[in-house]
């Protein structure tokens, strides 16, 4: 028996700017089954973060109850940290984003904890545009309970045992941008050239950024008939646009050579380059995303990429006026500035 | 790229970097494993097959396998491979049960062995067993060579030499020592169906031009002939004051003999910089532990004698100067010449071949530089009746090298004798690749990388050592220390296996390899444009890459076997079990096993 990793790391792997090797942000050996798209997931965002030169201490990672949900355990070792109850980790990101707004806040979820039981706090923390990433790992089937159809199933997708799964699927995607969230994306987990960039703009995304990776179940659901599969996907994936994401303002030099390119800046100045493959789509446009979504899907495709972003985005501390200073860091003399403070505002409500 | 043939034997042997830079070609993590399950007699054997002297060799082998090591690109240290033969060596027990028993059937055959040096020993062990009569000659007492004259017995104890030298001669070997072969031409008139040359390079080079050479002759010495001169202890004492001149390893073994008999001030004194001598590190480090300096950057210019007695040396300081191609000039820097005094002087600058015993029209062809011609694979002279091995054939290099040339020159032999075609009927070497999955998490060898650094041996007090010449220094791993040391080795015969038409591209390989060797790409044409492509750039070029055929993607795996671990992750991470570790066997073949084969 001997399933551990070794300490040894490439002896020329290069440093991000905070003089971190990538496996600094490397988390424990994964449990999942072996081939598992969620643990593509994690390395992509390993990278991202290392790409990013993230203080692992300036982030918490938030899951609920899952396959998916296992997985903060697999990456970003030094961060924070909280597996909360089922479904209701959109709750805890909230109270804990509500407490203290300086740190980046990274939800974890499945298809099971997002688009079933955890459906209402799901479109909640949509419409409230709390500032955090939430990716769900979306494998249309219950893996850690041995693969029922789960509500992202797509109706005539034939799962393992051989049962066509008679009902409409829940298109976590569309029902995103349709609440009203301000950065919306799709990706696949076979497809870290796509991932990566993805995840380091919903990261800096000031709001709520949904990214929906399908991410095959090798156990349960990668069998012929499955829309879920590594082939099926593989055959099936449309991208919006290539991808490109750079952070505050460096110089880019990237050079497209066929296609329209499109350029979103963020609001701390950082980029998101698209060269764009789909046609008439326009990811600053809400309507148009949400077309470009519903005919891939009629024509069977599985559209990917960066579908919808808002670069105005208004988070939740912004909506509700929250103080600018983190509220778990306001000492006594601010929150109780004393009697004359209350005699003044009384004065201005006379 | 073209996808990498993996069923081309020497592609995974390169992996192998131990075994592949062993100039016998010893499967070094098959053994290592071996002592690690406490099988000692078998992981003696499987030394034996290979370089027959694995006592000797455990304690004084060059060995070119440890820079090799894989461990030195992935930590510092490698392995300490030398040191753990001798562990399988010091623990083998009673092997001769298990080496092949005599008397052997005679095929009618007649070999002379002149020479009974490490070459010689390996040509009549593998061919005994076929029923040959083999004479062994040499000038001196006993059997080994310069393993005997020149390994001083604080490296080498007489008993280890003596009972692998006699595990050969226990094989029906004639011997006929004290016997110098002064005639090849005699030689060839006799009824041998062939003679092999295993000689070595037996003359110390001098310095006959030094000023004061020949007054002070009494008191200067060439290295080689004053080691066996000890070894047979014709000398039993040497001055109090000591220069030792050259870098090599012969220089070493002189200053240290010299501590033992008497000498106090014992100084190397060598032309070159000190990082550019020609002796092991580990013998330099050992030498300096017995309070021996090595002064570097000296060059001799004279013997001081004075009254017919030698005085000392002076010496020109110098320093290294290289040119645009890297060559060296040592450039004097100046100032007075540097004086050193001494009562003996050994003079340890190297040694050359000598042949005043083969006539030039027996039809063996001398070079220019009066060195036999053979050829590098058959290691026949131009006489197709004798053969050269070791030393003999291309100058000095060590015991495993002669060895490896034993192997080669005795399946020549074989071959001569049987009249075949020298060439057209060699065999390759036997190779195997067998899978080691047991189960879920389970492989058939230790696949954990274990961090410990290189233990070091353990070494007797130098008060004991430096008294008594016999006492050996290096005691050995003891068993526990052994066993931590074997699980350091990498088990880098076990390969990583890729079957494309397996793999579904999930990506988990990558995703878990701890040392980013793999890689799902476009191709490239040229390997070092994919070189750059990959995840972590492939810049170790003496390394291969693995290269897959076109999956579905229209990508290919390319993997840099470069820092491997050989820890089996990604076949453990892997779905469909496109990633195997296989465990692959190379062995040279040699002559018994050759004629078993027939």
């Amino acid at each position: 028996m001997s399933y551990v990793k070794p300490k040894f790391r490439h002896p020329e792997l290069p440093k991000n700017k905070l003089g971190y090797t990538v496996d600094y942000y490397e988390g424990a050996l994964s449990t999942l089954c072996a081939g598992c798209g969620h643990d593509s997931i994690s390395s992509a965002i390993i990278q991202g973060c290392y790409e990013m030169n993230i203080e692992p201490h300036r982030l918490a990672k938030l899951s609920g109850i899952g396959c998916s949900s296992k997985t903060p355990a697999y990456f970003l070792s030094n961060s924070h940290g909280f597996n909360s109850v089922h479904g209701r980790m959109p709750s805890v990101a909230t109270g804990a984003n509500m407490a203290n707004r300086d740190l980046i806040y990274f939800g974890v979820s499945g298809d099971g904890d997002t688009a079933s039981i955890g459906m209402g706090q799901f479109v909640h923390v949509i419409r409230r545009n709390l500032n955090m990433t939430y990716i769900v790992m979306n494998n249309g089937c219950y893996g850690l309970t041995k693969g029922q159809d789960s509500a992202t199933a797509d109706e005539g997708s034939k799962n393992k045992t051989g049962q066509v799964n008679l009902f409409e699927s829940i298109d976590l995607a569309s029902l995103a941008i349709e609440l009203g969230a301000t950065f919306v994306a799709q990706s696949f987990s076979g497809d870290k050239t796509q991932l990566v960039p993805l995840i380091k703009a919903a990261m800096k995304h000031p709001g709520f950024a949904f990214i929906n990776v399908i991410s095959p179940c090798v156990t349960f659901n990668n069998n012929l008939g499955s829309t879920k599969s590594y082939d099926y996907v593989r055959e099936h994936v449309e991208a919006t646009a290539t991808m490109d994401f750079v952070p505050q303002m460096q110089e880019i030099s990237v050079s497209y050579d066929k296609g329209s390119q499109k350029q979103v800046k963020m609001h701390d100045g950082s980029l998101i380059t698209l060269n764009k493959l789909a046609e008439e789509w326009d990811p600053l446009n809400r309507q148009s995303a949400m077309n470009a979504v519903l005919n891939a899907k009629s024509k069977g495709e599985i559209l990917t990429g960066l579908l919808y972003v808002n670069p105005d985005s208004k988070d939740l501390h912004h909506l509700i006026q929250t103080s600018d200073k983190p509220l778990n860091s306001l000492v006594k003399s601010e929150l109780c500035p004393g009697a004359d403070a209350l005699k003044e505002i009384n004065a201005g409500l006379r | 790229m073209k996808p990498t043939d993996i069923k081309d034997p020497e592609y995974f042997h390169k992996v192998v970097d131990c075994q592949y830079a062993c100039p016998a070609h010893t499967p070094v993590p098959h053994y290592i494993r071996l002592i690690a399950e406490g099988k000692y007699p078998e992981a003696y054997m499987v030394n034996w097959d290979s370089n027959v002297f694995p006592g000797i060799l455990g304690r004084t082998c060059d060995r070119p396998c440890e820079p090799a090591c894989r461990r030195v690109r992935v930590e510092e240290e490698p392995v300490a491979i030398c040191r753990l033969k001798r562990v399988a060596a010091d623990n083998k027990g009673d092997v001769k049960r298990l080496m092949p028993q005599g008397p052997f059937k005679a095929n009618g055959k007649k070999v002379a062995l002149v020479g009974a040096g490490p070459a010689s020993l390996t040509v009549a062990r593998d061919l005994a067993p076929l029923g040959y009569e083999l004479h062994l000659f040499d000038e001196l007492k006993a059997g080994g060579g310069f393993m005997r004259s020149q390994i001083p017995s604080f490296r080498l104890p007489e008993t280890v030499l003596d009972e692998e030298v006699n595990f050969i001669l226990d094989l029906g070997i004639k011997t006929h020592f004290n016997h110098y072969v002064a005639s090849m031409k005699e030689l060839l008139t006799k009824d041998y169906d062939a003679v092999f040359v295993g000689t070595g390079a037996p003359r110390g080079r001098d310095l006959p031009d030094l000023p004061g050479r020949q007054e002070g002759k009494e008191n200067i010495h060439l290295g080689i002939n004053w080691l066996g001169s000890v070894a047979f202890e014709h000398t039993k004492k040497i001055g109090k004051n000591v220069i030792v001149l050259g870098g090599g390893n012969t220089a070493m073994d002189c200053c240290r003999t010299s501590r033992r008999l008497g000498g106090e001030n014992v100084k190397v004194v060598v032309r070159s910089p000190f990082a550019e001598m020609k002796a092991s590190p580990w013998e330099k480090e050992d030498a300096q532990h017995e309070d021996i300096p090595i002064i570097d950057n000296h060059v001799p210019k004279s013997f001081v004698v004075e009254n017919g007695k030698l005085k000392g040396m002076t010496f020109e300081k110098v320093k290294a100067e290289y040119d645009a191609a890297g060559k060296r000039k040592l450039v004097p820097v100046g100032g007075p010449d540097v004086f050193f005094e001494a009562d003996d002087v050994l003079i340890a600058v190297g040694q050359e071949n000598s042949f005043p015993w083969i006539e030039r029209d027996c039809g063996i062809e001398f070079d220019k530089w009066e060195m036999p011609v053979v050829d590098e694979k058959t290691f026949c002279s131009t006489n197709t009746k004798v053969f050269f091995g070791g030393d003999a054939a291309w100058g000095p290099k060590n015991v495993i090298t002669a060895v490896a040339h034993g192997h080669q020159a005795a399946i020549s032999v074989d071959i001569f004798c049987n009249k075949k075609d020298l060439v057209k009927d060699r065999l390759s070497p036997f190779v195997n690749l067998v899978s080691q999955k047991m189960g879920i998490h389970e492989w058939g060898y230790d696949s954990e990388v274990v961090i410990d650094q290189r233990y070091a041996v353990p070494q007797a007090d130098k008060k004991v050592t430096l008294t008594n010449r016999k006492k050996e220094v290096e005691l050995g791993f003891d068993l526990p220390t052994g066993f931590k040391e074997a699980e350091r080795c990498l088990n880098c015969d076990i390969q990583t296996v890729f079957t494309e038409t397996k793999c579904i591209e999930c990506d988990a390989c990558v995703d878990i390899c701890p040392t980013a060797c793999i890689t799902f790409t476009e191709n490239a044409e040229a390997e070092t444009d994919l070189r750059a492509m990959l995840k972590q750039p492939a810049t170790n070029k003496t390394q291969d890459l693995y290269v897959s055929d076109v999956l579905p993607t229209k990508r290919v795996m390319v993997k840099d076997e470069n820092v491997c671990l050989h820890c089996g992750l990604c076949a453990e991470r892997c779905p469909t079990a496109a990633w195997d570790m296989q465990k692959f066997f190379y062995n040279v073949t040699k002559a018994h096993t050759h004629a078993c084969s027939k």
